[in-house]
């Protein structure tokens, strides 16, 4: 590993004022930032320790959602009573991620900002768009049975890996952010993120120093809450396709969904043109169909991994059947 | 750079690189070499050590970060005169061949009892708010992050279930 810097922050002010400037990182858990360090693909010269950080709390908004500071880790969210009461499909996801130990270190923040587990990305010794830009992508017309079949360009088909990040998207969280300049502000999940396009290796639009806060869920969707994860093996694995869903029933149809999809695309994927295929409709196999069918309207494979079509058809239909049990 | 670990109980002072893991501080520092090095990158579960109560894969984590918290390796759960009652456990139900992974698999089924009866549910449980049941499926789930290259699986299971009930009669 390469010597850097070491910073313990003492307040947010603190932390976005000494990231502002050069190759600095935050470190939360540290879960993902080491591992990459370790391996010479994250070269950082400045470490800004931000666990210390009093950003560990959940609190209750006035409009009865809840605001999860940046620093909550994974196992404590996964586990507070009024998430598994209120948003059990983000439960249920951070829960089929990683590892016991993990989840206690992983934090809200570094979770949303891990990066890619593209096997390209992690070897330096092959041309990887994202790690050196203008190098070229290997897993277009390499191994890419993990990859993107949406939202990827001809530059990158890197999957974001997180589970948390889908059900989040599926509750139409917000995230709050504080930048160098000590200015607050507050953007959908949806927007955090940024599609390859040709700069593959910038993957959201935060800016040098700006330091997430938190992030903030709507009031409880109440509904039935599923996510439903495909791995190839049953724990401690990443989704090849992951489906986020809530749904609930007006009297024999559906009357409100939320779906987002995981493994599938460069950022927690949510198509509200699929939502509104169900809405005011009944429950049948031809509608879940109908729904895959606009999922997927532009849909790419890449060889190995034409096989998340059909994945994701089927666990989107499997889900769906679950979710749209009459309420009695 | 000058930092004090408070390691079972007891304080050290180190002058440590910043890039030092907790993992490589405990074995290349303090010759506590009862914490296994197996892969360093988080899959395999064999640094597993108690931080606070908690546990965590001490490969993932810089030393720097761990001031004046709560450190507990495998040497401050038992010793071989008086062993933990997971120790005692292993040991009876022949939990490991090899024994590399065994110091993590304690460590890390520690923490793991004490987040079942704190009612953390777990990726199989059927009902997020209902106390969780002690069944193998549980068990294997939640041991997930430790794994046991000889496949001592269903013994690790075995010591762990054995462990955790006796802990449920004494309630
Ligand atoms: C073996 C293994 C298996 C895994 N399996 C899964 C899985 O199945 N599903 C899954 O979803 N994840 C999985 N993970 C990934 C894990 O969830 C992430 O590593 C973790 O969530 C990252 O959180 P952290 O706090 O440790 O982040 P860090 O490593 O500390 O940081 C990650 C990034 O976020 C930035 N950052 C952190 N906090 C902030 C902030 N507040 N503001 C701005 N930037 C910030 C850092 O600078 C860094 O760039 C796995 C990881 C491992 C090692
Ligand atoms: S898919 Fe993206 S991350 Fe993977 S090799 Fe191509 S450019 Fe790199
Ligand atoms: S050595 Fe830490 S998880 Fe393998
Ligand atoms: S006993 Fe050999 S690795 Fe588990």
């Amino acid at each position: 590993m390469r010597p850097f810097e070491y910073h313990r922050a003492g307040s947010v002010a603190d932390a976005t004022t000494h990231a502002a400037s050069g190759a600095a990182r935050f470190i939360a858990g540290g879960t993902n930032l080491l591992d990459l360090m370790k391996l010479d693909i994250e070269r950082p010269e400045r470490l800004i320790d931000i666990s210390r950080l009093p950003l560990d709390a959940i609190e209750e908004n006035e409009d009865g959602g809840l605001r999860i500071g940046a620093l909550v880790s994974n196992a404590d969210l996964a586990a507070d009573l009024r998430v598994r009461r209120d948003h059990g499909v983000l439960s249920r996801a951070l829960l089929s991620g990683a590892s016991g130990q993990l989840r206690n270190k992983a934090t809200t923040a570094g979770n949303l900002l891990q990066r890619t587990r593209c096997y390209y990305f992690y070897n330096p010794a092959l041309p990887c768009n994202k790690r050196e830009p203008g190098s070229g992508c290997s897993a277009i017309g390499g191994r890419n049975r993990i990859h993107a079949i949406l939202g990827g360009s001809a530059q990158c088909i890197a999957t974001h890996p997180s589970d948390m990040a889908v059900a989040m998207m599926a509750l139409s969280a917000e995230v709050e952010v504080m930048s160098a300049g000590g200015e607050g502000r507050r953007l959908p999940l949806a927007e955090l993120y940024r599609l390859p396009g040709d700069t593959p290796h910038i993957e959201t639009v935060l800016n040098p120093g700006d330091l997430i806060t938190a992030v903030l869920l709507p009031a409880p969707l109440k509904g039935r809450h599923i996510y439903r994860k495909v791995r190839d093996r049953a724990s401690y694995a990443f989704a090849l396709v992951s489906v986020a869903a809530v749904i609930k029933m007006d009297g024999a149809t559906i009357g409100a969904a939320r779906l987002a999809f995981g493994g599938l695309a460069p950022m927690p994927w949510r198509d509200r043109a699929v939502e509104d295929v169900l809405i005011g409709q009944s429950p049948s196999s031809a509608l879940w169909n109908k729904a895959a069918d606009r999922l997927l309207a532009e849909a790419k494979g890449y060889g190995e991994n034409d096989f998340k079509s059909v994945l994701v058809r089927k666990t989107l239909a499997s889900v769906l059947s679950d979710a749209s049990v009459r309420e009695i | 750079m000058h930092i004090t670990l408070s390691i079972n109980g007891k304080d050290h002072e180190l002058d440590l690189d910043p890039r030092t893991s907790v993992l490589d501080a405990l074995r290349d520092h303090l010759d506590l070499i009862g914490t296994k090095k197996g892969c360093d990158h988080g899959q395999c579960g064999a640094c597993t050590v108690l931080v606070n109560g908690r546990r965590i894969n001490s490969c993932l984590t810089l030393a720097v970060m761990h001031e004046g918290d709560a450190i507990t390796t495998i040497e401050g759960l038992g010793t071989p005169e008086a062993l933990s009652p997971l120790q005692a456990a292993f040991v009876a139900h022949d939990g490991f061949q090899c024994g590399y992974c065994t110091p993590g698999q304690i460590c890390s089924a520690t923490g793991m009892l004490e987040e079942m009866r704190a009612g953390w549910p777990s990726h199989v449980s059927e009902d997020l708010l209902a106390a969780p049941d002690l069944s193998d499926a549980e068990i294997s789930e939640r041991m997930s992050g430790n794994l046991c290259r000889c496949s001592a699986y269903t013994n690790i299971v075995a010591a762990i279930t054995e462990v955790a009930e006796a802990r449920d009669e004494a309630v």
